[in-house]
């Protein structure tokens, strides 16, 4: 069933800033799906208006089959859990708990049910009667998550949820949120970040936002990652960034040849038709895949600098051509290679084909 | 080298105690005169400052022997008069003594003075007299005695139970006390109300016109108050409001608006906009947000503004004198009731000193019960909470 879906919707702030154009969307019910993108792409304006914090420029929301673009944020069975918390400092934990539900004029025994039950779920019995500035980062963080679980809300918001933390917490507290997914498996939420180690780990499918405020690719996050449908998604996902380099299609079939500028030769995996003979591509090939070779090599360089990192290796090779530099990673260590000249190959399905920076995949 | 620091430090420490104490001392000491001199009796005041009233005093006072129409008693063919010229037992003592103001030391205590014709009259030590006459010489006035005491310090309540609470004295401040509340407090509950709300709408709902409306309140800032006086007053009898407490209500309340819109809206606007938006989103509507977010979370700048509100609508002159005072005087306020007493009693240093630290003591307590709020209150907006 389609929890949310979003028609065409745009957003434009003050008559003339264009934040968010074409975005079209269906999300499940009991997805939990990432916003994901560079910092001013959108994410959080477009999160906002699911809440009904901001409004719609053009284009339909639709939860649930209805179209809810006029209908306040209050009213839409929605819960948002704020970067900062957003917590009442002036209230207990218990009180800033069960505001909502006072105000919606619950009986009290229902609302004690609903407090003590997901204090329980994130462990929080112990400071239900302390105010928000006596609890650390992580305890107001889950102070804010039992807010929107006490709402038994359709849809789960979370706007960057882990940046107020430190390095530590974020890795454990990401950690409970997975855990609390699992615990809520009909539940629907949506969570933005711009930290693709939390996109990959939590969503069970990524919306990856370009900085023009458009959508880039939907997707699982494994597909976004061995299927980018273009160069700014395959640059986006995967850390150091994928490798591109430019030549020319010399072959086509269910296999692809391409010659590339500096005269070595590359194939693909990605099947390309006959009329494509010709034309002016990028290859992409992630650091992680490019395999050290003494033959038949896609590339060669000198290393410039070497990253020791005791479980892989960085290769930093300068580049002929000026443009990128190019970078190889190489599990394990590889002592000496400072200096040295390495070949390198890769495997056809690890070469992407990009022409004008679509994936030629994606025809 | 390190003896050199720490010198420093230590001296320098000394440095600020002693400066930190001349202040304090410099700044409490007239409001402590006023008190000490509120509780000596004028005649005491006369002779030695405040700061030596502790210590025994020379005083010369004039006291009366007892009527002799009512005490006057028969011994032989004269008549006696005799009793205690300081009424009850007191520890005063008698240095000199005389019935005339121009020989105020012509008798030590013991003696006997001829006052002509068989009258005499003896004075004691302690103030035993002994009055001595016929029958006409007995009669009318009791006899004057000038005397020069010394005694230990007297403290007395006297002069605020006089200023105060005396139905026969018709200066009495009590009626103006109540008075400058019934001005005070209304005027400091009213506009915050009042400025609450607006403060709110300005920093926290969107409409047309909201930049315009806070750029007017800041320019309502800078008018001067002597501006408005005669129109208002003016508008007041036109409208029949005439010179009342409602006058003066509304206009204190409407003078203090800018400032206390001002104040709110910064401190309001400094609240992070999620917990706002966290409520809407709860379900709040902006009245429900208003009672139960903002308010509770502005306490410190409502409590800051209503102290400021009402030491100044507490200490106003001008403002009664134009929009309050009536003929019968009845209505008037502390500051005018002091302007008046300042005129009549202006050798009672004594009572001055009363009025005046009865009219200290409100501010003094409110400050000092509610100084924790007023500096949280100032600081405001520039801790992020």
């Amino acid at each position: 069933m389609t929890e949310i879906k979003l028609t065409n919707v745009e957003k434009i702030f003050g008559g003339s800033d264009k934040v968010l154009e074409e975005i079209n969307l269906e999300i499940e019910s009991g997805e939990l799906i990432v916003l994901l993108g560079p910092s001013g792409c959108g994410k959080s304006t477009l999160l906002r208006m699911i809440a009904g914090l901001e409004t719609i420029t053009s284009g339909t929301l639709e939860i649930e089959g209805q179209v809810v673009n006029d209908v306040p944020g209050a009213q839409r069975s929605i819960a948002m859990v704020f970067q900062s918390y957003g917590l009442y400092p002036h209230m207990t934990v218990r009180k800033n708990m069960s505001f909502a539900l006072e105000l919606a004029k619950k009986p009290r025994e229902e609302i004690n049910a609903a407090v003590t039950q997901a204090a329980r779920l994130l462990q929080m019995e112990p400071y239900l009667d302390r105010l928000p500035k006596t609890l650390s980062g992580g305890q107001r963080q889950r102070v804010a998550i039992g807010r929107a679980i006490v709402r038994a809300p359709k849809v789960y918001l979370f706007d960057e949820p882990l940046s107020n933390l430190d390095a530590a917490l974020r890795v454990a507290t990401r950690i409970e949120i997975s855990e609390l997914k699992e615990s809520m498996p009909g539940s629907t939420m949506i969570y933005v970040t711009h930290d693709q180690v939390e996109a990959m780990t939590l969503a069970n499918r990524i919306v990856l936002l370009t900085p023009e405020g458009r959508i880039g690719q939907v997707g699982k996050p494994l597909e976004l990652y061995t299927r980018p449908k273009s160069e700014y998604v395959a640059q986006f996902i995967g850390s150091p960034a994928m490798n591109l380099l430019p030549g020319e299609i010399v072959g086509t079939g269910e296999k692809t040849t391409i010659r590339l500028e500096t005269g070595r030769v590359a194939v693909s995996s990605t099947p390309t038709r006959g009329s494509e003979e010709g034309l002016k591509v990028n290859i992409g090939v992630r650091p992680e895949d490019w395999v050290e070779t003494t033959d038949d090599y896609i590339f060669e360089g000198k290393v410039k600098i070497t990253e020791e990192l005791g479980d892989m290796t960085l290769l930093h090779f300068g580049r002929a051509q000026g443009k990128d530099t190019v970078l190889a990673k190489l599990p394990g260590i590889h002592p000496g290679l400072q200096g040295n000249t390495v070949k390198l190959t890769a495997e056809p399905p690890k070469v992407q084909v990009f022409h004008k920076g679509v994936s030629l995949h994606y025809r | 080298m390190d003896g050199i620091v720490k010198n420093n430090s230590s001296l320098s420490k000394w440095i600020v105690h002693i400066t930190v104490a001349l202040l304090v001392t410099v700044w409490v000491a007239p409001t402590l005169g006023l008190f000490v001199s509120s509780l000596r009796t004028n005649a005491q005041i006369s002779v030695s400052p405040w700061w030596l009233s502790v210590f025994p005093l020379n005083i010369n006072e004039i006291q009366r022997a007892a009527d002799p129409d009512e005490f006057r008693k028969a011994d032989g063919d004269v008549f006696i008069v005799s009793g205690n010229l300081f009424g009850e037992e007191s520890a005063k003592e008698i240095i000199v003594w005389g019935t005339s103001s121009r020989a105020i030391d012509a008798y030590v205590p013991g003696d006997m003075a001829d006052l002509g014709d068989g009258e005499s009259i003896t004075v004691q030590a302690n103030g035993d007299y002994v009055w001595r006459g016929n029958d006409e010489q007995l009669s009318g006035r009791g006899q004057r005695v000038l005397v020069t005491t010394r005694g230990p310090p007297e403290f007395t309540f006297e002069n605020y139970r006089w200023m105060l609470f005396a139905k026969e004295n018709t200066e009495g401040v009590a009626k103006a006390f109540i008075n400058t509340l019934t001005v005070a407090i209304p005027s400091t509950i009213i506009p915050i109300a009042l400025a609450a709300f607006a403060a709110y709408a300005l920093a926290w709902m969107k409409f047309r016109g909201n930049a315009l409306l806070i750029t007017a309140v800041v320019v309502g800032l800078a008018l001067p108050p002597q501006i408005i006086l005669i129109p208002i007053l003016k508008l007041h009898l036109s409208i029949g409001i005439g010179k009342s407490y409602l006058g003066m209500w509304l206009v204190h309340s409407a003078f203090t608006l800018p400032f206390a819109i001002f104040l709110l809206h910064n401190y309001m606007a400094g609240i992070p906009r999620e917990i706002i938006e966290n409520a809407r989103l709860d379900g709040a509507t902006d009245f429900q947000i208003f009672i139960k977010i903002i308010l509770p979370l502005c306490t410190p700048a409502l409590a800051s503004w209503a102290i400021i509100q009402f030491l100044w609508t507490y200490n106003d002159l001008l403002g009664p004198m134009v929009f309050l005072q009536n003929n019968t005087g009845d209505n008037m306020v502390l500051t005018q009731k002091l302007t008046k007493l300042f005129g009549m009693y202006s050798e009672r240093w004594d009572l001055i000193a009363t009025s005046t630290f009865i009219s200290m003591a409100v501010p003094l307590v409110v400050f000092l019960l509610m100084q924790r709020h007023f500096a949280r209150g100032l600081l405001a907006g520039s801790i992020k909470g």
